[in-house]
């Protein structure tokens, strides 16, 4: 496996409160996850999945809490805590005019995790290489969902988070995805996952629906009536 | 925590402050308007029309102190993040707009007597002229969004830009004006001013400034009735 | 490769695969050009009165249809939010499109405006003082530029509210560079005009991708 970079720490969000165009979302939220862990973030649409996401990633800072690595907020250092990430959004950020095998090495190298060997390994285990020197225009979308989570396997980042990885996916995808998911674990990885359907995280992993934290006033601190 | 901070408790004293500021700012006018108009002398070069300055002077003043107040409300918005300095900036707009708006009209209709034209490129007018255009960005941005929070934000940093070019603009504009505007062309301002004509000036000013201030407080009413009336029925659609 | 250059190199990449953007926006710039003498009629001393503001005004013009191609795209694709976790702090990923915004428009502007200022009858002695504001001043465009694109990033009608909301704040730039190329024709000194335009650039280089990058902080939340 691709040696993580930096290495995996224990991450803690505490109190979290967000609220979406004057919308409460969630608030109290508090979730811990250590080296190896896993996380999959359950609840109906609308219950602030991939907002919980959004807020670990540092891309949405929430009205009240903060998230902790290693005991330290990460808002401290934003930089440093983004080279944490591999995110999947639930677009995939591919531009049709490169080819998948561009797309990915684009990326990568923006955030200074180019390294050929580890996306080869990703595109072979995902089936991609094949369509390597397609345009990502030609895709279909399961297979452009295919080069997004390539992306993610070649990062060599800790920490993983996942916006609904299954969106397109064929049964031999999500079973490759759910070896990928194991191998991250098993070299020490962590995973935080937004889904509704049964994907395996393997061992262990623990299960949270933000939408069961709501708030009990409005974001001008008055009761909702 | 300020962001929680009661937006009850503000209506109270901004409830309680608006009949005594609507009275003040009515008879200011009255005053100013009365000395303005009869009981101030008329002016050795512009005859009776240096009467539209004390209309037209206030007003572009009024028309700076609110952006002034949009940029501010706004850096308070970006960091302290409290949602009733989104709305103040939202509902100082507006009103600067109308100021502008007021001075560039009066500054048009005290040009036809003393250029004899509507319009003329002078250095003062096209400031104002600019600082509309500015209020019309900042008016376009913040509605430009699905999510009030985003425009409310995007307006905050586009009043601080704003904010700091304003003074280079005014800079540009009168090195402008200086390149291509005759030197006898008659300046809306004349280096000092008899007291007799700053009376009703100042009168005027505090006239517009008590009036920005009513019209603050009503236009906070409305758009904060309007956010809690979305939240509720946020609300009541997700129960 | 640093992230920084990274992100220069993957916008050229991209603008390279797509140059028909590119292409559109100097056709532009080039059929408003023309436009002129065929309103005005071709008298070549009314032409040469007229090219210094023509040239700017249409470059200005051209440049505000170029911007959507900032973050509009990366926006919508999921590009943006990959960037922002890119580990480079969002005023320098702004510097960055700044950059490639300015190779990839500002730069082709610059060859373009000499050619174009020979069908207005430009006065000879002001060529090199077109190029030289143009040098100054399209990069402060590009800046801007990425300050009222990062704002209207999710906005209705984003491509004319960024229009609306930079070329007043461009009236600086306007009003100096044109002056410059004016005062050259009739033969005065430049130098000033060309300070102020050089310290606008000076003072924007550091001001603007620090607000582009709080303004694509708000536009990620």
């Amino acid at each position: 496996m691709t040696e993580l970079s930096p290495a995996p720490g224990r991450l803690t969000a505490t109190d979290i409160a967000v609220a979406r165009g004057g919308r409460p979302v969630f608030a109290g939220l508090s979730l811990s996850l250590g080296p190896g862990e896993a996380l999959r973030l359950a609840g109906p649409n609308g219950g602030g999945k991939s907002t919980v996401l959004r807020v670990i990633a540092d891309l949405l800072t929430p009205l009240k809490g903060a998230v902790r690595w290693n005991g330290t907020a990460t808002s401290e250092d934003p930089s440093a805590h983004s080279r944490r990430i591999a995110y999947l959004g639930h677009a995939d950020a591919l531009k049709s005019a490169l080819t998948a095998r561009e797309n990915a090495e684009t990326m990568l190298s923006v955030a200074g995790r180019n390294n050929g060997a580890a996306l080869d390994r990703a595109f072979d285990l995902l089936d991609l290489q094949r369509l390597s020197d397609l345009p990502a225009g030609w895709l279909s979308a399961g297979q452009r969902r295919r080069v997004a989570l390539a992306r993610v396997v070649a990062s060599g980042a800790p920490l993983w988070l996942l916006d609904e990885p299954t969106v397109g996916l064929d049964a031999a995808s999500v079973s490759a995805l759910e070896r990928a998911i194991a191998g991250h674990r098993a070299a020490g990885g962590m995973v935080i996952a937004a889904t509704h359907i049964a994907l395996d995280l393997g061992p262990g992993d623990a299960t949270l629906d933000p939408g069961a934290f709501s708030w009990t006033t409005d974001v001008f601190g008055e009761a909702l009536v | 925590m300020h962001r929680f901070a009661n937006p009850t408790r503000f209506f109270r004293i901004a409830n309680a402050v608006l009949p005594v500021l609507a009275v003040v700012s009515a008879g200011l006018f009255a005053a100013g308007l009365y000395y303005a108009l009869f009981d101030s002398p008329a002016d050795y070069q512009q005859g009776e029309t240096v009467r539209i300055m004390y209309v037209h002077v206030p007003a572009a003043w009024a028309a700076l102190a609110c952006y002034a107040t949009m940029a501010l409300a706004g850096a308070s918005f970006l960091i302290w993040k409290h949602v009733l300095a989104d709305l103040a900036a939202r509902a100082a707009a507006p009103i600067g707009a109308g100021f502008t708006l007021i001075s560039l009209a009066t500054g048009s209709l005290w040009g036809q007597p003393m250029w004899g034209t509507w319009w003329v490129w002078d250095a003062r007018l096209t400031s104002v002229l600019i600082l509309f255009f500015l209020y019309l960005g900042y008016i376009a941005l913040v509605n430009a969004f699905d999510d009030p929070d985003r425009g409310g934000r995007a307006g905050a940093v586009l009043a601080l830009v704003g904010a700091v070019n304003v003074p280079i603009i005014k800079f540009s504009v009168d090195w402008w004006n200086t390149l291509h505007q005759p030197a006898s062309v008659l300046r809306m301002d004349g280096p000092s001013i008899a007291p007799e004509m700053l009376l009703p000036l100042l009168l005027m000013a505090g006239a517009y400034f008590t009036l920005f201030g009513v019209m603050m407080i009503l236009r906070l009413r409305g758009l904060y009735a309007g956010r809690r009336l979305r939240q509720m029925r946020l609300a009541a659609a997700s129960r | 490769m640093s992230p920084f250059l990274a992100v220069i190199a993957r916008d050229l990449r991209l603008a390279r695969r797509q140059g028909t953007d590119i292409a559109m926006t100097l056709a532009f710039f080039v059929v408003v050009v023309a436009l002129f003498p065929l309103g005005l009629g071709p008298t070549p001393e009314l032409l040469a009165r007229i090219a210094p503001a023509v040239l700017w005004v249409t470059a200005l013009l051209a440049a505000m249809l170029s911007f959507d191609r900032l973050f509009q795209q990366d926006s919508e694709d999921g590009g943006l939010e990959q960037l922002a976790l890119s580990g480079l702090p969002l005023s320098l990923l702004a510097l960055a499109k700044a950059v490639a915004h300015w190779l990839t428009t500002g730069l082709p502007m610059l060859v373009l405006a000499p050619l174009l200022a020979v069908s207005l009858n430009l006065a000879s002695d002001a060529y090199w003082t077109l190029v030289a504001t143009l040098a100054l001043g399209t990069p402060v465009v590009s800046l801007f530029g990425t300050v009222g694109a990062a704002l209207v990033v999710g906005a209705r009608r984003a491509g004319v509210l960024v229009a609306l909301i930079v070329l007043p704040l461009l009236i600086p730039v306007l009003i100096f560079a044109v002056s410059a190329i004016e005062a050259a024709s009739a033969g005065l000194t430049i130098r000033v005009h060309l300070l102020f335009l050089g310290a606008i650039l000076a003072a924007s280089i550091p001001l603007a991708p620090l607000a582009a990058g709080a303004a694509l902080r708000q536009a990620l939340d």
